[in-house]
């Protein structure tokens, strides 16, 4: 079974936020969340950046360790879902998330913040594949028709890569190797525990 | 005329390209053939290790997402799922398990002279609902508030995800709406009670006599006993940090950023979790620990003999101020 992930090639991306526009589309994503975000490091400075980060869907991961109702499961693909039947919307997954990846539809209002809104790897939910109650709660499934999730399909800078780990992994690797140069694979350390070296 | 004209301007034109064509071959061959422009780009492990979390820039309104990664996350986690649970199973457990090993030993303390029938008025109404109020959104904010840090161990296990997450989800509204009238009842017991409890020389000795926990000592004290102002002030200053770090959480990230807001979650645990196991010694001297102490608490009144054990010095003092009060009252009217 494959182990999907993510990977931002910070070398190459733009920071055009189409993955953003993508996400939002693709998936029907309410105002005010943001399931995938560009954010640029020393902007304007000598060695500037710009990292695509969304949910990481982390081995061992933080939310669903932390989540006090069991909303999270992890799929056989490694994708980490979430059931909005189950979350009570305490926000805790959000503190424990190293990626900032969980949003929420309302902010504070006396904590009542509504279900828990992320990436879902264009992965759906606990619903039946491609049903209608599936899209509303979680947007596409993608997966499940055989396809990756759109935000990296349509990278115009094949930046961001979704896959299997291993694959994206090796694209990296050769990548590094070809241009001599590589400001890493942002986030792996954290989210996988495991770093990509040429 | 046109003739000559255009083959001038092919001629100027095929010139300028020679001349591009040549002055910037010598350009390009200054460059250095291994260009690496990651000599100066940021490493996200430089960066980790020189901050805690790594920051950038983003274009949309929402502040928190311009934190690309705070790995701090994962220590946070670790405080909720495995430290928080020690520190609140023992607290609490160790507390109810000293408290049963000492009710095995002492059993109740019983009123030694016997009830001698007369009562004396120890809290009176306003007092009374002042307590019971925050008695009662404490006991459910405990509750509440447990079944966030043991409810997925204990609990979930023994019913179905989704009444788990019904009775959560209750749960944490009630939390949320009956922290206004604890914190409100917390101040008003500030207020009602700060007379008796500024602590003295009295305290000082009931301490070094233990409380009169062993044997059958009774160290004097006024209205409130060294161990009664332990739990005011553990209820005033306990209450109060509660409080704060609970609004915090209650509205996040006002003002706050996401260290703040899991400092905050942190105080808030272990606050919590040492507030319960206090009051679990306050809810045990007050019911089957001592003869005679909840009806302070449940009329208003005790028995003379209890107050002449427990609080000797109130008692003589609260007879004086009475007597002094019938013996004012008759100048006080002077029209009868």
């Amino acid at each position: 079974m494959a182990r999907m992930k993510f990977l931002c090639d910070a070398d190459r991306c733009i920071e055009c936020n189409a993955c953003v526009t993508a996400c939002k589309n693709e998936n029907e994503v309410p105002w005010g969340i943001n399931r995938r975000r560009v954010v640029t490091i020393n902007d304007g400075k000598p060695g500037e950046r710009s990292v695509s980060m969304a949910c990481m869907h982390c081995t061992d991961a933080p939310c669903q360790a932390v989540c006090p109702v069991n909303a999270f499961y992890t799929t056989a693909d490694g994708v980490v879902l979430h059931s909005k039947d189950i979350c009570i919307g305490c926000g805790y997954c959000f503190y424990a998330c190293p990626f900032g990846a969980p949003q929420y539809p309302r902010v504070g209002n006396f904590g009542s913040r509504g279900k828990m809104d992320k990436c879902t790897y264009c992965a759906g939910g606990p619903e039946p594949d491609g049903s209608a109650a599936e899209y509303e709660k979680y947007g596409a499934n993608r997966l499940a028709e055989g396809k990756l999730p759109l935000c990296a399909e349509m990278c115009s800078t094949k930046s961001l890569l979704a896959g299997d780990g291993e694959i994206i992994a090796q694209i990296y690797k050769e990548r590094i190797m070809k241009r001599g140069y590589g400001s890493g694979a942002w986030g792996w350390k954290t989210a996988y525990r495991e770093t990509i070296t040429s | 005329m046109t003739a000559p004209v255009a083959t001038f301007r092919i001629i100027i034109g095929a010139l300028a390209l020679l001349w591009v064509a040549v002055s910037s071959h010598p350009v390009a061959a200054q460059q250095p053939t291994a260009v690496d422009p990651t000599a100066n780009s940021v490493n996200e492990q430089q960066l980790l290790q020189q901050f805690k979390r790594i920051q950038g820039r983003g274009s949309i309104p929402d502040t928190k997402s311009y934190t690309i990664e705070q790995p701090a996350g994962r220590d946070w986690r670790h405080f909720h799922e495995v430290t928080l649970r020690w520190i609140g199973a023992i607290a609490i457990l160790g507390v109810l398990g000293l408290l049963v090993i000492f009710y095995l030993l002492r059993g109740m303390v019983r009123i030694e002279s016997g009830r001698s029938g007369q009562t004396i008025l120890r809290f009176n109404a306003a007092e009374r609902f002042v307590h019971w109020m925050t008695a009662t959104c404490f006991i459910i904010l405990a509750l509440s508030g447990l079944n966030i840090t043991f409810g997925k161990p204990l609990l979930l296990p023994l019913m179905s995800p989704e009444a788990f997450t019904a009775w959560s989800e209750w749960a944490k509204y009630a939390h949320n709406y009956l922290s206004f009238p604890f914190t409100l009842g917390v101040i008003l017991i500030f207020f009602t009670w700060i007379a008796g409890n500024i602590p003295n020389r009295v305290d000082v000795e009931w301490f070094r006599r233990g409380g009169g926990m062993i044997g059958h000592d009774h160290p004097p004290a006024y209205r409130f006993n060294g161990g009664q102002k332990l739990i005011y002030w553990i209820v005033v200053l306990g209450g109060s940090a509660i409080a704060v770090s609970g609004y915090l959480l209650m509205f996040p990230f006002y003002g706050t950023d996401i260290q703040t807001m899991q400092n905050a979650e942190m105080a808030h645990g272990v606050i919590a979790m040492l507030f319960i196991a206090a009051m679990l010694g306050h809810i045990y001297i007050g019911t089957i620990g001592m003869e005679g102490a909840f009806e302070a608490m449940g009329e208003g009144t005790v028995d003379i003999n209890w107050a002449k054990e427990h609080h000797e010095l109130w008692l003589e003092h609260d007879a004086r101020a009475r007597s002094n009060q019938l013996r004012t009252q008759p100048a006080a009217t002077p029209g009868e």
